[in-house]
């Protein structure tokens, strides 16, 4: 499977089991459906990238940064929207966001296949 | 000893020594000596540069031509053939310098630098095994491994050769198969206390005492050994569950690690909130 449809696959599976662990906060399971798409639509973007990047860089390493690097953005600009509806939840969205953000990376590299690929430092 | 005895010596030494006139080499000193010949480090004048010379017993003469045909990086390429003012047949071959695998040891490689050694005499065995012909007599003395690395096996496929008793599989006709025996107990010597079961495991298969019993070919063994290297299971052992649990978080150590790190976090957070 190319990569970009791995990280795309695994990055809606991860994003929505972090979008369900909303569900041990009892004020969040009102909102869990918004919440578990709206993880799902950040995974799946965060691991379409990391995918695109794994096609481009073979580089473990590489791929946990920039996977990180891309979950830790894409969950502030959610982080950002939570906010600008009052309702500041930074810390609870990016901390996991980063770390989810660092599996896909590090994931992407591991599997699927790609095309022309540079080698970079392992 | 007296003057006489030593000068007796010298003349039967000298005696010994291969008359190469008539050919383009100068003779420059004994390498090494074994039950087929002597091998001598000589200069091709003609070219100026070292080479080995093997000076073989006339029954032995079917050597040069059978190691011609095997071209390969891990194998010693034949430069000449011929036969000596004297008689005897000799071929001229590259002079490879570096260490014997049993001297090469001394140095305490890592295992996987023992493993990439194995791989390389494995592939040469392989090659030959394909144009038919096997070697007989794998064994540390055979195998050379060059100062950048290089890896040559050396004295192939001699028919009056029987093996040697620890590398020498215990058959009656030899084959293919005995050669697997032999890169088993090749590796088995390489492998210092304590080896890894599954690479002891690997040993065990190749050497086993039942010829139908051991690796049906080079490449099934090499394989298997690429296997262990990547962290899979390999062909020659079952392991056990704790094993392969082992195995699966060695191979997979930097994902276990993010997904402790998420749940840490996760955890964390939930602490943070409610207490």
């Amino acid at each position: 499977m190319n990569k970009v449809v791995v990280g795309l696959v695994l990055g809606v599976i991860l994003g929505a089991i972090d979008g369900a662990t909303a569900w041990f906060y009892p004020e969040a399971r009102s909102m869990m459906t918004n919440i578990m798409i709206g993880s799902s639509v950040k995974g799946m973007v965060v691991g379409l990238l990391s995918g695109w990047f794994a096609r481009k860089v073979d580089s473990t390493p590489w791929g946990v940064v920039v996977g990180s690097a891309l979950g830790l953005l894409f969950a502030f600009l959610v982080a950002a929207m939570d906010a600008a509806k009052g309702r500041p939840h930074y810390l609870e969205i990016m901390l996991p966001g980063f770390v989810v953000g660092a599996i896909i990376g590090f994931l992407t590299q591991k599997m699927g296949t790609s095309g022309p690929a540079t080698k970079g430092a392992q | 000893m007296d003057v006489s005895d030593s000068v007796l010596d010298h003349l039967r030494h000298v005696g010994a020594l291969p008359d190469l006139t008539g050919t383009r080499y100068e003779l420059e000193s004994e390498i090494g000596r074994g039950g087929m010949g002597v091998v001598y480090a000589a200069r091709d004048r003609q070219l100026d540069r070292r080479v080995a010379l093997k000076v073989l017993d006339f029954a032995l003469a079917g050597e040069a031509q059978l190691i011609a045909h095997l071209e390969h990086p891990a194998i010693v390429p034949i430069y000449e053939s011929g036969t000596l003012a004297d008689g005897r047949p000799f071929y001229a071959m590259k002079l490879v310098s570096g260490a014997r695998l049993d001297r090469y040891l001394a140095e305490q490689p890592t295992l996987a630098e023992c493993l990439r050694v194995i791989r390389r005499v494995g592939e040469a065995l392989a090659f030959a095994h394909s144009h038919g012909i096997i070697h007989r007599d794998l064994k540390p003395q055979n195998v050379m491994v060059g100062p950048f690395g290089e890896v040559y096996v050396m004295d192939w496929g001699v028919d009056a050769v029987a093996g040697t008793p620890a590398f020498r599989a215990p058959d009656d006709r030899l084959d293919q198969r005995s050669d697997i025996f032999a890169l088993g107990a090749l590796l088995q010597f390489l492998l210092y206390a304590p080896a890894p079961p599954a690479l002891r495991a690997i040993v065990a298969k190749a050497m086993s005492a039942v010829p139908a019993a051991r690796y049906p070919d080079v490449p099934a063994l090499l394989a298997d050994i690429e296997r262990f290297e990547l962290g899979l299971a390999i062909e020659a052992w079952s392991e056990p569950l704790w094993h392969k649990l082992r195995r699966f978080c060695s191979r997979n150590a930097v994902l276990l690690w993010l997904v402790v790190a998420y749940t840490l976090v996760k955890f964390l957070l939930f602490f943070l909130r409610n207490f």
